[in-house]
């Protein structure tokens, strides 16, 4: 057990030891930024429940374990299996991390007159230019003591660029595969930058082997440039014993259209963060989130809309199924400036509880400023209907079936939208596999 | 095909059904008419495994198997069919995907190959004729914002589908008009035969002029107080319930 100060010095310590691990690659500007960042960590504090923002999460199991980098453990990727979570390898791009280490053989590098998608680091030094004008631009590491960590040890992740008027002939997937080695420090940095006219969809997977504590800490900043158009699925399956978090800032300018599905299977302590902010008129942004928790599992989710400038419009659907003493959170923050006029904006947090003991706390927050607008939230805490499973076993169907169906229906709201068939149909047979898995525990 | 003896139940406590005998045979129509809260739907929930009842006495045998020591599902894949006399909304879940799911489960039980979705959808499209059910129907949230009638229609075309052994109809020809009811009996009648049964419950005798059951029986406040044929259901149209709560005695001498 330590304390956050010691926490803080302990992942301080390790950067001299990372600045050696980078070699040359110390000379380029972006070391610059992560030496501020470095600053700004040490004079940042951890997060307390007396933040309104981690009100109620509590991060302090988090101090209990010193997590290693892995560029100064160096762990091994041997053994793992990672080609079993990969949609199908034809239908997807991929780029594949095991342990936070990039898998050239497993991943592909594109690049094409208007397309640009290779890992971070390779980026770094191949397409510098490109990198910097972006990466820490949107995620501000004065906002977040994460942010802070992440850009301190900025190394690899995914970076897309989709030039204007061009769009990606594939999906994306992403794939990260955690396994054993305990006590990992996995930092992904993703930078997707979507230009003019341009079009992507990236799904960023989060995947675990075993049931290893590790920290994965994320910052993914997306960019969509004027009429573009960005499908950002993001699942998060780690192990049940491993933290998780993440924070995704999104930019959107004029005309164009971000969509994000926020989905969430595994992690025992799990907070993301997504803002995302219109710079230009008519912009549209749908954050959709999905969480399916059990055990003592803590899902955390807060989003923030700001809604700057006039006729955009913003769509939220969070669905939550708790079970056991499974906690949720959900925080959704619509911000809707003087100038904001005709916006409209709707959010709406729905949750079941498939248990006595486990808990949501549900807080939407709109902060309106502007007089013409159209706005609505809503949250809602439920139980599964008796009656509908009831019908459902009178049919014939199994108990475990007619559970998975009827959340799979209420999920369904949250998830339909995802234009990636084999995606959507792989998160519902999550769904089924996790109600499954309960029920094996039961038995 | 189902034997009950003596069953006693209770909900919250309160007794509901105070003792019912019951034999049906194969190829039978039996009718359970009486007045309002007198126990019907309790029957029907009871017998389909509802969990809020609590069988205080009695036995049901169905097919040789004890029909109380089988969970819901189980019933059903038994033959055991229940069409609701409130039929559930489940926002989200297709008809057909219950359907298919159903079909399939059932299958499985009894140890069948999956019906492979060319085959279901030619045995959906002729059950579908059964009944008059609209196309759209199939496709939209189980009972999500369907009217009465087509609430009532999509039960008897679930029981089509699944061709029970044993149907325990409650009240589907309530809030039916002549049209709608007609073809659900039509319906009915269609799937009558030498090895299936129905148990029709009813509050009106209406129904009766088209599925004609071989029995009729009274319950009242949880008892089957009188059997009889298709007459007694008749009569019982003359008199009306409230002479038979008001006569009691003399009815069930008659
Ligand atoms: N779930 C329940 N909770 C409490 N009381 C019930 C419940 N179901 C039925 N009852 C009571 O049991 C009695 C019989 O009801 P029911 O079987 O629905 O009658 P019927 O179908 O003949 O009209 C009524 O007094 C009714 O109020
Ligand atoms: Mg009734």
């Amino acid at each position: 057990m330590s304390n956050p100060t010691e926490l803080k010095n302990w992942y301080a310590g390790k950067f001299k030891k990372f600045e050696e691990s980078l070699n040359g690659e110390s000379m380029l500007s972006i070391h610059e930024t992560r030496k501020a960042a470095l600053e700004k960590f040490l004079e940042l504090k951890f997060p307390t429940l007396k933040d309104e923002a981690w009100k109620y999460t509590n991060i302090t199991p988090l101090f209990a374990h010193k997590f290693e980098d892995i560029l100064t453990v160096k762990p091994s990727i041997k053994g793992v299996d990672a080609e079993k979570y990969l949609f199908d390898k034809k239908e997807f791009y991929t780029i594949v991390f095991i342990n936070g280490v990039y898998v050239p053989e497993l991943s592909d590098e594109v690049n094409e007159p208007g397309i640009t998608l290779c890992n971070l680091k390779t980026a770094l030094t191949k397409y510098t230019e490109d990198v910097s004008l972006h990466i820490a631009k949107f995620a501000k590491i004065e906002n977040s003591i994460f942010t802070a960590l992440s850009t301190a040890y900025i190394n690899d992740g995914v970076f897309l660029k989709v030039k204007s008027g061009n769009t990606l002939s594939k999906p994306v997937q992403v794939l990260y595969v955690n396994s054993g080695g305990d006590n990992l420090l996995i930092q992904p940095r993703n930078l997707f930058i979507i230009g003019k006219n341009a079009q992507a969809k990236v799904v960023e997977s989060y995947y675990a082997e075993g049931e290893s504590i590790y920290f994965t800490n994320v910052v993914t900043e997306s960019y969509v440039d004027q009429n573009g158009v960005f499908e950002h699925i993001k699942i998060q399956e780690e192990s049940e014993k491993a933290f998780h978090i993440s924070i995704t800032e999104i930019d959107v300018e004029k005309q164009s259209k971000y969509s994000s599905y926020n989905i969430n299977f595994g992690g025992e302590l799990v907070r993301n963060d997504l803002n995302a902010r219109f710079n230009g008129e008519y912009g549209h942004v749908t954050l959709n989130g999905l969480y399916l928790t059990q055990g003592i599992q803590h899902v955390d989710n807060q989003t923030l809309i700001e809604h700057a400038v006039p006729n955009c419009e913003s769509h939220e659907m969070y669905k939550g199924v708790l079970d056991d003493q499974s906690r949720g959170v959900f925080n959704g923050k619509v911000y809707v400036k003087k100038d904001a006029q005709k916006t409209n904006a709707f959010q709406e947090n729905k949750n079941v509880m498939l248990s006595d003991f486990a808990r949501v706390d549900a807080k939407p927050q709109l902060e309106i400023y502007a007089d013409d607008v159209k706005c609505s939230h809503g949250a809602t805490v439920g139980r599964l209907s008796e009656e509908a499973l009831f019908y459902l076993r009178a049919r014939g169907i199994g108990q475990e079936l007619a559970k998975t169906m009827i959340i799979n229906a209420f999920a369904n709201d949250a998830v339909h939208s995802i234009s990636i068939d084999e995606v959507r149909r792989r998160i519902e047979d999550r769904v089924a596999v996790k109600l499954d898995k309960q029920k094996n525990e039961n038995d | 095909m189902i034997e009950i003896k003596n069953l006693r139940a209770a909900v919250e406590g309160k007794e509901i059904l105070q003792g019912i005998n019951l034999t049906v045979k194969p190829g039978e129509v039996h009718a359970i008419m009486g007045p309002n809260g007198s126990g019907k739907s309790t029957l029907a929930q009871v017998l389909a495994g509802k969990e809020d009842y609590e069988v205080l006495e009695g036995s049901v045998t169905f097919n040789g198997k004890d029909l109380l020591d089988l969970a819901p599902e189980d019933r059903a894949r038994e033959g055991l069919f229940l069409a609701f006399q409130y039929p559930i909304e489940i926002p989200g879940v297709s008809n057909v995907n219950l359907l298919k799911n159903a079909v399939n489960e059932v299958r499985k039980y009894r140890g069948e190959d999956q019906l492979d979705a060319m085959d279901f959808l030619k045995m959906m499209k002729e059950k579908m004729k059964l009944v008059d059910m609209p196309q759209d129907l199939l496709n939209r949230s189980v009972n999500e914002g369907f009217s009465g009638g087509e609430k009532k229609r999509n039960e008897i075309f679930q029981m089509a589908v699944l061709n029970p052994s044993l149907a325990v109809l409650d009240e589907t020809d309530s809030g039916l008009d002549i049209d709608a009811l007609r073809i659900v009996a039509n319906g009915v009648n269609a799937l009558r035969s030498k090895d299936n049964a129905f148990i029709v419950i009813t509050h009106y005798q209406r129904l009766l002029d088209y599925i004609v059951p071989d029995f009729v029986h009274v319950l009242y406040k949880g008892r089957l107080i009188k059997s009889g044929d298709k007459s007694l259901a008749l009569f019982l149209e003359e008199k009306g319930y409230d002479w038979v709560k008001d006569h009691v005695d003399e009815f069930m001498a008659v």
